[in-house]
């Protein structure tokens, strides 16, 4: 076992993937000399060369669009998008080329993208750099959409995506970069499957589903609330599409609530979808209505406001009471 | 101040060998390039363009007989598709519009596995890696970047062969393909981009998407760029003959303007009456590609009755193989809508299969119960 930061982790299983089959290539703005704006892909063109960690024009559509010239040609791109507002110019060629290929020549072209993205907030950043974009990924057929949570899953997940033949959307949550965490780097790749959620804390009152940056303030919540008598079962969702609802759905047979959290903002996220999915498996064991926890329905404020926007432990907490029926910010409003 | 170039005409700078009524015309750049094709390899070029024609038409027709979705017509284009076509090896890679019937052609693909993409059967009529060419793509312009980046790919892996992209004088204003531009002029890489400007891009003419020829316009990217007669296979071949030697030797990207006309409409669904003169249409007519040929051979000797002949046999018999497969297609088993998706099974996708063939298979279980329906 090392400790490793998430961000070293992730350029920790790049370098496995890029030893590991030469035809995995690099592709991105400023990742080469200079490592990425987040050090991500420090040191690996010094390593592998320029042919294989290529440093980009400023163009995303482009990026992604000659990503999949080189699929065609039998390479396996991993496309580095320097920040989640940026991928919007690259959104055709992913929703229209990368998703479609492989249904459109009816499997005879596979699409081994893995297009990374840092994502989400919390890190003071302006305009376009702290966005949660990932339903529109995960609501295109054809996609896969994960995101780690911790840094060995960052290692061990970035190989799993690389090496899946189908095209995967990597959401990095980049306000856990710097954190750290133990990181089993001989092991190889080992662990759950790239589309499973797991439980990363049992409970039995209430399940409490999250992803990305907030497993870790879900955590966080589930440890206030045990002091308050409450036991929260934490799942990590990993995959967002698929989303791992075996996982779910048996957890919530047992607690009959559930909370879903996420920074984006709630009409039509993923919270929306889970709380549609389980109440239609699970009617009958629910207690309580699920309820989500998530950002508001707006643009992503300026930073002196984002923790307003972005869930933080007291507001998902306030999510746990109102689904186990205690006092909450709510109450007022039930009759 | 550098000033466009619009001045001149639209004959300015257009590279012809063979004029409209087929006289010859000398040319010390791209002469050189064409010295095998003899009268008998015209000929075969004659006969492949009468071929795509057919096939065209058949397409028409088999849409107005509601054998077809819809069908995009390259009436006009032919020499444009013979003459690229014609001048690619069979490990150069293609990345085409949609309306690239006779890149197809020239790779062999049968001609009905080109029509039952628009008739609704499939979205793709052959294995891209059978053919090394891509399936149709209708996203305008997208597949550019597509061919910038396999070639990128070339140059990675040390391949020895290019790649081509087909797209027209709209497909020019999307940001697709002034970014494979970028990419493939800072990569040198491997790629030659082959813009039909068929002068309407659906109602919209040329004028519209640029202010100044096309062909002027790589150049400001760091591309060599060539404006040729569109309606000239001859001089189709050589350009791309000397732009894919470009490619081979390390020299880049290269750009071809060929300037034709889309004499049909822009699928069986539109209306060009609504937007276009019909003298245009008069002038276009007289610069038909495979009437100057006649007249070219003609003029060389060559016995025209007999050439008509062998290449209207050619094409009768292609369109009628075409006609009898595309009528008899079976229609696709309803499951197969779950097929491709993903290349790993994916948990929720296979949940809506597992669903859906149970609800296919009440009406299996109540046809056979009853005459009626599933309730």
């Amino acid at each position: 076992m090392s400790t490793l930061t998430f961000g070293k982790a992730l350029n920790a299983g790049l370098r496995q993937s890029m030893e590991a089959d030469a035809k995995v290539v690099l592709m991105g703005e400023d990742i080469g000399q200079l490592g990425g704006v987040f050090r991500i892909t420090d040191g690996l063109q010094k390593d592998f060369g320029q042919h294989r960690v290529i440093d980009t024009p400023l163009a995303e559509s482009g990026i992604v669009g000659t990503a999949v010239g080189m699929a065609y040609r039998g390479f396996r791109p991993v496309v580095e998008i320097q920040f989640d507002g940026f991928v919007y110019p690259a959104f055709d060629q992913i929703v229209s080329q990368v998703a479609k290929l492989h249904f459109r020549t009816h499997g005879q072209v596979s699409m081994p993208l893995t297009i990374r993205i840092p994502f989400g907030g919390g890190i003071g950043s302006p305009e376009h750099h702290s966005e949660s974009p990932e339903a529109y990924f995960a609501h295109t057929a054809g996609l896969r959409v994960v995101s780690p949570s911790t840094p060995q899953d960052a290692y061990v997940m970035l190989q799993q995506a690389i090496a899946c033949d189908d095209p995967v959307v990597f959401f990095e949550p980049k306000r856990r970069y710097h954190e750290r965490g133990e990181v089993d780097l001989d092991a190889g790749v080992t662990g759950p499957g790239l589309d499973r959620a797991v439980v990363r804390r049992a409970g039995t009152d209430v399940t409490l589903v999250a992803y990305g940056a907030l497993v870790k303030t879900a955590l966080d919540a589930a440890t206030a609330a045990e002091d308050e008598g409450i036991s929260v079962e934490v799942i990590d969702l990993r995959s967002l599409s698929p989303v791992d609802y075996a996982t779910v759905e048996s957890s919530v047979k047992r607690t009959g609530r559930l909370v879903v959290t996420h920074e984006a903002g709630q009409t039509l996220g993923l919270g929306a979808e889970i709380a549609a999915s389980i109440t239609e498996r699970c009617f009958y064991h629910l207690e309580h209505a699920p309820v989500r926890v998530t950002g508001f329905d707006i643009p992503y404020p300026y930073s002196k406001l984002e923790l307003h926007h972005v869930p933080d432990l007291d507001r998902i907490l306030d999510g746990v009471d109102r689904a186990m029926d205690r006092p909450n910010s709510l109450s007022s409003l039930e009759g | 101040m550098n000033t466009p170039q619009a001045a001149g005409g639209p004959d300015a700078g257009l590279i012809q060998l063979i004029d409209p009524d087929g006289r010859r015309t000398p040319h010390e750049e791209f002469d050189p390039w064409i010295t095998d094709v003899d009268p008998a390899a015209l000929g075969r070029l004659y006969t492949d363009m009468v071929a795509i024609r057919r096939i065209d038409q058949e397409g028409t027709a088999l849409q107005r007989q509601g054998e077809l979705a819809l069908w995009p017509p390259l009436l006009g284009q032919e020499a444009a598709q013979i003459g690229a076509g014609r001048a690619l090896e069979d490990d150069d890679f293609i990345f085409p519009s949609y309306r690239e019937t006779g890149l197809a052609y020239c790779r062999g693909v049968e001609a009905e596995d080109i029509l039952r993409v628009w008739r609704g059967n499939a979205y793709s009529g052959w294995n891209p890696f059978g053919k090394n060419m891509a399936t149709p793509q209708i996203i305008i312009g997208a597949q550019t970047l597509h061919a910038a980046g396999y070639a990128m790919g070339i140059k990675y892996d040390g391949g020895s062969q290019a790649a081509i992209t087909f797209f027209g004088d709209g497909a020019t204003s999307q940001g697709d393909v002034n970014e494979a531009m970028v990419f493939a002029a800072s990569y040198q890489a491997p790629v030659v981009f082959f813009c039909q400007n068929n002068h309407w891009a659906i109602s919209e003419p040329v004028q519209l998407q640029s202010n100044t020829h096309i062909a002027d316009r790589p150049v400001g990217f760091g591309i060599p760029s060539l404006r040729v007669d569109g309606n000239d296979v001859l001089a189709c071949l050589a350009a791309t003959r000397i732009a894919l030697d470009r490619a081979r030797t390390g020299n880049g990207p290269t750009f071809i303007e060929a300037v034709t006309y889309r004499m049909g409409p822009h699928t069986t669904a539109d209306d060009p009456t609504r937007y276009r003169d019909a003298n245009e249409l008069d002038l276009w007519a007289a610069k038909d590609p495979i009437e100057r040929i006649e007249k070219h051979l003609d003029g060389l000797g060559v016995d025209i009755a007999e050439l008509e002949a062998s290449a209207t046999a050619v094409a009768d018999a292609v369109a009628a193989k075409l006609r009898k497969a595309i009528i008899g297609l079976q229609d696709p088993d309803p499951m197969d809508v779950f097929e491709n998706v993903y290349s790993q099974p994916h948990a929720t996708l296979e949940r809506q299969r597992e669903h859906y063939a149970l609800y296919q298979q009440q009406f299996a279980d109540a046809g056979s119960a009853t005459e009626g329906g599933a309730r």
